[in-house]
């Protein structure tokens, strides 16, 4: 049922003397690493609140513009760090959409099952730690044991739990192999009754209700207005997902529902991540089950991917296109041309603007970052709030700072 | 779709369409950019900016203006997305800021003026955001080297007996 | 001694007793700048507890901890913060440097972020890996806690002989110039340095 939206004209009396200001600075409990809020507070009241960020900013887009397309999967990995793979599937989704590749089937399958897995990643530590801030730790142990075992399935397919730079350009690192899949089918089965635990804990929990019901709110016209994508635009209304609306990988084959939301606060944002929750298990279970056979590279033919070890070793057409892919400018043939291409991450819509130059670095490498844009709207957001209302919203919006700065 | 042809007409300028891999694209003077983005919000319905940025020319080979800042642009009710580019120029690159149309543009034009220092006139609040206040370059245009100018090592030391 | 003694009495030196008291229960202060933050996270979480190792208190002020673990990349913008949270923190402290980023800058060698934190800050212990494993944090911890028991007094004297920079010695000839004209020191040479790396291993012997 739609809630009536907070008030958010202003209510300053004229004589502010009792009128202060807090620095909620760049190393603050609420787990959401460096970013600065000044808050302008009357009493517990937030009157404004003015966000100071780029204490993580490294330069990704400028060493985007030095680093090849595969080593800037390692860069790319570290944007939003809690969902590794979606940010590299994103990065090399833009660079196939660039160079004009076509992936092979099996290819589309494991990649979609490793985002869908990152998924459950990042919606497990936002809701984790959206409990934990709020101060409920069991969610937070609960579903970091569930993330224990996402980070032991990537570690079978890529060797690292985390920041795996496992794409490719034209496919992913290594293959897998029958472990994974029982890995993952086990992961599945288990993964509802954990679901259902911490669902018990919070959903209908009065504190929880309370602290996060009605705070926050974004109209449909603000979302749209801000650039909102993802969990934060469809529990505002927003009925858009770019797996149903733009099918990329193997999402047209698969059979799943776009979750949305009419409440727009910060409770319809968290059961929105939690349907999703199950909605991406959904996903991974049909998409396991279906993974087609063959190889998981494109043909070595198309100069772009790197031949298997045995070939480089015995034969002189593997040698020479082993030296001719890693050697920079040999190899690819990149197109002079800018491209945009966007998938649907966890957070919202992770695009990259790129601009090929025929080198094997791109000239320009733009990310579109979700995080950025939806901190941008915290000050509309959390007007006229209480002070402990400023962390239930942060959480909710899920900024990552890695990729608010970049 | 809109029709290039209505845009053309509408304000009398050189635009130029084109299309590379199911990206639309229009190239639009920096003089009318501003109307034709409103033209395009409010009669086209493209309703959402899915991203502002812009990208330095100084070393690609054939290129004529120095600067080009890209608008990205959804139609959130149809799913149909454009991409509008205008080149910029030095000295003194300056665009009208889009934050009248679109909230979003906030921090994506300070972000913009930030990094290729870009003026967006008309902004509400055009000051540095990712580098500190202090800092006077531009850290993405492509005559300033990627590890700095000395910049990231200029502070004090702390020592163990000091602390 | 063929005195016996009752069980709650025990003779010792009061530096051991301090080292003791203060190796087991090393309160972090976690300053989780990035990915680092969240191997931070798992390693308090269920599966590789850090509370086993008294260590499960992450404390957010500064005043209240003594363990700085600083993980992730410090930018130019961050490092005043980061000397600020160091100087606020009471004697006797000790800092981890966490993942590739803290300790020399890892990938990221560009004009935003400091070429390792110990630079500017004192480290006592340096963990590798991008992001380490939270094995490899725990051994970390555990080291430290075997320093503290080997180094450590009650008073806190060994905090006042290492009075020079313990980062390494800039390449960068422009970089060395400056440190010197600023603090009046003079730094090693390209021999020199040789001796300041071998000082420090991964466990940090100070």
């Amino acid at each position: 049922m739609p809630l009536t939206p907070v008030d958010t004209t202003p209510t300053e009396s004229p004589d502010r003397e009792y009128v202060w200001t807090l620095n909620f600075g760049p190393q603050h409990p609420a787990t959401h690493t460096t970013l600065r809020l000044v808050l302008t507070l009357d009493g517990e009241k937030v009157l404004n609140a003015v966000p100071y960020i780029g204490y993580l900013h490294s330069g990704f887009e400028k060493l985007g513009e030095h680093l090849d397309f595969n080593q800037y999967v390692t860069i790319v990995d570290r944007m939003n760090y809690l969902s590794p793979l979606a940010n590299e599937i994103a990065w090399h989704h833009a660079v196939e959409k660039l160079l004009g590749i076509e992936l092979t089937p099996r290819c589309r399958y494991l990649r979609t099952i490793l985002a869908e897995l990152m998924r459950m990643h990042d919606h497990l530590l936002n809701l984790g730690t959206t409990a934990l801030d709020l101060g409920g730790f069991t969610a937070f142990l609960y579903f970091f044991q569930q993330r224990e075992h996402i980070y032991d399935i990537v570690e079978l397919a890529s060797g690292q739990r985390f920041h795996t730079s496992y794409t490719r350009v034209g496919g992913v690192l290594f293959d897998v192999n029958m472990d994974w899949i029982h890995r993952v089918r086990k992961f599945v089965r288990e993964f509802p009754k954990v679901y259902h635990e911490v669902d018990r804990l919070l959903t209908k929990n009065r504190i929880f209700v309370d602290r996060t019901r009605g705070i926050g709110y974004l109209s449909r016209e603000d979302a749209i207005n801000f650039s909102a994508a993802g969990p934060v635009a469809r529990a505002s209304g927003i009925e858009r997902d770019l797996r149903r609306d733009e099918p990329y990988l193997a999402y047209a084959d698969l059979d799943f529902d776009v979750v949305c939301s009419r409440g727009g606060d910060c409770y319809a944002r968290y059961l929105v991540r939690m349907q999703e929750l199950l909605e991406s298990l959904k996903i991974i279970e049909q998409a396991v089950e279906n993974i087609p056979g063959g190889s998981v590279n494109i043909g070595v033919e198309s100069d772009m991917v790197l031949p298997a070890k045995p070939a480089v070793y015995r034969s002189i057409e593997g040698l020479i296109q082993h030296f001719e892919v890693i050697m920079p400018n040999r190899g690819y043939t990149v197109p002079r041309e800018q491209v945009y291409a966007a998938t649907e991450s966890p957070n919202g819509e992770l695009g990259f603007y790129i601009v090929g130059n025929a080198e094997t670095r791109a000239y320009r490498a733009r990310t579109r970052p979700p995080s950025f844009i939806h901190f941008s709207m915290f000050p509309h957001l959390i007007r006229n709030h209480q002070l402990s209302d400023v962390v239930a919203v942060l959480g909710s919006i899920n900024i990552i700072a890695a990729e608010l700065d970049r | 779709m809109p029709d290039i042809s209505v845009l053309k007409a509408a304000f009398s300028a050189e635009i130029a369409e084109s299309t590379f891999r199911d990206n639309r694209r229009i190239d639009v003077p920096s003089a009318v950019v501003f109307d034709v983005l409103s033209s395009l919000k409010n009669d086209h319905g493209f309703n959402t900016l899915i991203d502002l940025t812009a990208v330095d020319w100084l070393e690609y080979e054939g290129a004529v203006d120095r600067f080009s800042v890209i608008y990205l642009l959804l139609n959130m009710d149809s799913g149909e997305r454009l991409i509008v580019r205008t080149p910029v120029n030095l000295p003194n690159p300056q665009l009208q800021s889009v934050y009248a149309l679109w909230r979003g543009a906030d921090w994506m034009e300070r972000e913009v003026f930030d990094m290729f220092g870009i003026v967006f006139n008309g902004h509400p609040d055009l000051r540095r955001i990712l580098m500190p206040e202090e800092f006077d370059a531009f850290p993405l245009r492509k005559d300033y080297p990627l590890k700095g100018r000395g910049e990231r090592h200029n502070f004090p030391v702390i020592t163990r007996s000091g602390s | 001694m063929a005195v016996g003694l009752p069980e709650n009495i025990f003779i010792t030196q009061l530096d051991a007793a301090a080292n003791w008291a203060r190796s087991n229960s090393l309160w972090p202060m976690p300053f989780a700048t990035a990915c680092c933050g969240i191997e931070l996270m798992a390693t308090a979480a269920s599966r590789h507890d850090l509370a086993r190792f008294g260590a499960e208190v992450m404390r957010f002020s500064p005043r209240q901890c003594d363990l700085l673990i600083v993980a992730g990349r410090v930018v130019m913008k961050m490092l005043p913060v980061l000397q600020r949270i160091w100087l606020q923190m009471p004697e006797p402290k000790w800092c981890i440097s966490m993942g590739a980023c803290a300790c020399s800058g890892g990938v990221f060698d560009t004009y935003a972020v400091v070429q390792g934190v110990d630079r500017f800050i004192p480290v006592d212990m340096y963990v590798p890996g991008c992001p380490p494993r939270p094995e490899q944090l725990l051994q970390a911890v555990m080291d430290m806690q075997a320093k503290v028991r080997r180094t450590g007094t009650i008073m806190g004297r060994e905090f006042n002989i290492r009075d020079t920079p313990a980062g390494p010695t800039p390449f960068d000839r422009e970089e060395r110039h400056r440190i010197e004209d600023s603090q009046l020191v003079t730094l090693g040479g390209f021999d020199a340095s040789a001796t300041s790396f071998s000082r420090k291993g991964v466990s940090g012997n100070a």
